[in-house]
């Protein structure tokens, strides 16, 4: 049971600290699309007999350059979607030639939180300090990129690089938390928070601290409800976010007196 | 003639009443989605069709608890999902972003909750790969008569809405100028591609409905600019993507592992994602010769055949 | 066809142009610009939309390849990085629901091409602080940058881009969204900030009458032409109509430039009195 709790902590922090970036990208597609078509890869890895979780790392991996390379000859939000089902259609292909019925991979859709073992918490946290060193050495040219990028390239930022590296932080945090949220909830846990924090604080640094505790709360909260009434975490998960969001949506409307601005 | 016909499709093809139904209704799902999803690509709001597919897979999922057929508990959740994001989301593409994206995590929690207590009321596992990944085999066939009408209905619909759809996913300042009412329209089209989303969905899977409502039309954008063409071309592209999916899948009940054969899902996705790729060679070559051209020859340029600026699809 | 610019043994220029050309898509959008720009002097470039004003400055900015010509800047050839230049892009992402202030944007002018976190708190507070208070934006430092007024946020990127010290400011139509007594106020701050500091600026806009009163000389570009020299040099019915390639008639009421299609033009360009509402050729890209 500790292990739940340790295990959930580093991917709240991990979550918390990526997802601002996400928010603040509008990066929320990519964030779902990369979790998600990964679990295409951890049906592979089934399949060949490996570790589901490389599966998963490498199709993680493979889905961000991917989207990276389609999204610079066309849209954005379609190079997403299409790389998204092209992932996903490989992973319905290597369920239909497994043997077993694999009830292993379903558990990586919706998450296992409640049964992680001792010997994975350490790679855990390994991949969240990668990822938050990462984006500790990108955060300058990230942010620049990420509000005017004309003028990050006129100074010599190639943005196009930068968007790599940022997708690759989020491959890698989608292979250390999926295992404990699951595929297609641990983006909630990176939208809900961060957007929850943006809304309420003014700095960056604020707002990257707020979205992390904001996202250890909702973790926290979601593991206890669970535990008491036996339902699955990602539902509360799911649903904080949202309530969050939009409360605080709520209150800073009301604060400035008038409707939000259009 | 006959040994060229036995070599492409393996045997009963043309017999079968399964592969009848998928045929029709899978070219049915392809026009409407190739349709939509022309405005989905333009209005860039891949995003939201993906949300609402996969969204839908929640009602879908509480439909079947309840004995209902899940297509209708699709079509429910969806539109109810198309209004929440509208709602939240404002006019701002970031808020857009983040409003999507947090409905679809509610609504993906909410499949969590749903799968979760049918999953212990009545040990079918199966049902999160068939909700989500779809069979275009297994299409019961009463069902056929209510797809082909919301398709009907939703296609006529956008016929209506025509000149004003267009408009405001162009140019929604322009739009508004002219009179066109921006939010109105926006919120009708969330629930038109709420309604195809659905269709799709049943039928060959939330997940890849994304496929046909995104892949299609934006590999018809990338061969011409002109929206009504887009339309027709969209269609046929992802009819002709379902078919050939449809044969290929069939076929495929010979090849290795042999036995149960590969799922049509894949075929289809694969093919939609080769033929935009196939779109974006073809412009691609097409450009660098243009180029080529008119580097060498500066003169003839003074006749003014100006092209849209790389707008890139 | 331009007016000869001045002594071409001032080789101290901080921007020389020369002979550019750039296709794009097929369609030639400049043609052999060639203008010089020399420290502290304010220049206008004036077209309508489409007319190859944005193409221009991304060419000096080293962000569009030129097919013939070359650009100077400071002496020295266009590099990808130029610390000489500064740019304020027109718009910038700028949601209310980010969670950036106005001082932050202003540092991250400071070193946001950099790698890292930033380091040494109180020297760069220092530094964008009195960045914000020669733009007179002060008072908003500590605000959201996406809720301040069009006005207020063009302040904000000016301050953003003069942080690093550049010596030639280019700003890409900073007066299109903003009222008349905004308009003012940013034409007044870029003309203290051109004298003051002894910075060139470069200022794109399709109405040349906010600049008028500040301006040294202009670019005006038309059909990827260009002519450039003072405004009395320039602003001639017979300059102009060379551009435009049809006659074109130039009207002054009330002190105010009036630019007129003559009637046999097809769709022609005119040029608003006060409200600067160019209308060019309508181009409806599917993005």
């Amino acid at each position: 049971m500790v292990n739940t709790w340790i295990a959930a902590t580093l991917v709240a922090v991990i979550a918390g600290v990526v997802g601002f970036f996400v928010v603040l990208r509008g990066a929320a597609f990519v964030a779902h699309a990369i979790p998600h078509g990964a679990f295409g890869g951890a049906a592979g890895a089934v399949l060949i007999g490996v570790n589901p979780i490389a599966g998963l790392g490498v199709f993680a991996v493979g889905g961000a350059l991917g989207i990276g390379w389609l999204g610079r000859r066309g849209r954005h939000d379609v190079a997403t979607a299409l790389a998204l089902v092209l992932m996903l259609g490989l992973g319905a292909l290597f369920l239909s030639f497994s043997v077993e019925y694999a009830a292993a991979i379903y558990s990586l859709l919706f998450g296992e939180v409640l049964g992680v073992p001792s010997d994975e918490l350490l790679p855990i946290a390994g991949l969240g300090i990668a990822c938050i060193a990462a984006l500790a050495v990108l955060y300058r040219p990230l942010m620049l990129t990420s509000i005017a990028p004309d003028v990050a390239e006129a100074r010599g930022v190639g943005a196009q690089r930068i968007e790599t590296g940022f997708l690759l932080v989020v491959a890698l945090a989608a292979t250390m938390t999926v295992p404990v949220v699951g595929v297609l909830l641990m983006f909630s846990l990176m939208i809900g928070p961060a957007a929850t924090a943006g809304s309420l604080t003014r700095s960056p640094r604020n707002a990257i601290a707020l979205s992390v505790l904001l996202a250890l709360a909702t973790v926290w909260l979601a593991v206890a409800v669970s535990y008491l009434t036996y339902l699955p975490v990602g539902f509360f998960v799911g649903t904080l976010g949202a309530l969050s969001y939009g409360g605080a949506r709520i209150w800073t409307a009301r604060r400035r007196g008038r409707t939000a601005p259009v | 003639m006959n040994q060229v016909l036995h070599a492409l499709f393996a045997p009963g093809f043309f017999a079968s009443d399964r592969v009848h139904a998928a045929l029709v209704v899978g070219a049915v799902v392809a026009l409407v989605t190739g349709a939509v999803g022309v405005f989905t690509v333009i209005r860039g709001q891949a995003f939201a069709g993906h949300a609402l597919g996969e969204v839908g897979s929640a009602g879908g999922s509480a439909a079947f608890l309840g004995g209902a057929n899940p297509l209708w508990g699709f079509m429910g959740i969806a539109i109810v999902a198309a209004g929440l994001i509208e709602l939240l989301g404002l006019h701002r593409p970031r808020a857009r972003d983040v409003a999507t994206g947090l409905v679809l995590g509610a609504g993906l929690g909410l499949a969590a909750l749903f799968l979760y207590l049918d999953a212990t009321s009545s040990s079918t596992t199966g049902v999160t790969v068939t909700i989500l990944f779809g069979s275009l085999f297994a299409v019961s066939q009463q069902m056929l008569p209510s797809i082909v009408a919301l398709s009907v209905v939703s296609l006529l619909v956008m016929a209506v809405c025509y000149r004003m759809l267009l408009l405001s996913s162009l140019s929604s300042d322009l739009a508004a100028a002219r009179g066109v009412p921006v939010r109105a329209i926006g919120i009708a089209y969330l629930v038109i591609m709420a309604v195809a989303v659905s269709l799709a969905a049943e039928t060959i899977g939330a997940i890849l409905a994304t496929a046909l409502v995104v892949g299609p039309p934006a590999t018809a954008l990338r061969l011409t600019k002109r929206p009504g063409g887009a339309l027709v071309v969209a269609g046929l592209i992802g009819v002709a993507a379902v078919w050939l999916g449809i044969v290929l899948a069939y076929d495929s009940y010979y090849w290795p592992p042999a036995g149960h054969g590969w799922p049509v899902s894949f075929f289809v996705v694969a093919l939609v994602f080769l033929f935009y790729l196939a779109a974006g060679a073809l412009t691609g070559i097409a450009q660098a010769r243009r180029r080529r051209r008119w580097e060498t020859a500066p003169r003839l340029a003074a006749s003014g055949c100006a092209e849209h600026p790389g707008a890139a699809v | 066809m331009n007016v000869p610019a001045p002594d071409p043994s001032t080789d101290d220029a901080i921007l020389n142009v020369d002979g550019i050309s750039v296709w794009l898509a097929g369609r030639e959008v400049l043609h052999d610009v060639r203008f010089r720009i020399m420290p502290g002097e304010f220049t206008g470039l004036i077209g309508s939309n489409g007319a190859g004003k944005t193409t221009l400055f991304r060419v000096i900015l080293g962000l569009q390849t030129s097919s013939t010509g070359s650009v100077l800047v400071g002496g020295r050839p266009l590099t990808r990085r130029n610390p000489i230049i500064g740019y304020v892009p027109q718009k910038i992402f700028l949601d209310p629901d980010m969670p950036l202030r106005a001082r932050d944007v202003v540092a991250l002018g400071l070193d946001g091409h950099r790698l890292g976190v930033p380091l040494g708190w109180g020297r760069r507070r220092k530094a964008v602080d009195s960045m914000l208070d020669a733009v007179d934006a002060r008072r908003f430092a500590d605000a959201r940058v996406g809720n301040l007024s069009g006005g207020e946020q063009q302040r904000v990127l000016i301050a953003h881009a003069l942080i690093s010290r550049p010596r030639l400011l280019l700003l890409d139509e900073p007066l299109a969204n903003l009222d008349i007594g905004a308009e003012g106020e940013v034409v007044a701050l870029l003309a203290r900030i051109a004298r003051e500091q002894r910075i060139a600026v470069f200022i794109s806009a399709h109405d040349v009458n906010p600049l008028l009163p500040v301006m040294d000389r202009l670019v005006y570009v038309a059909a990827g032409k260009t002519a450039s020299g003072t405004t009395a040099e320039v602003i001639r019915p017979e300059v102009l109509s060379a551009l435009y390639g049809q006659h074109v008639d130039v009207l002054r009421v009330h002190g105010r430039i009036l630019v007129v299609a003559g009637a046999e033009g097809p769709s022609g360009v005119t040029f608003e009195e006060t409200e600067g509402a160019a209308v060019g050729p309508d181009i409806v890209s599917l993005r």
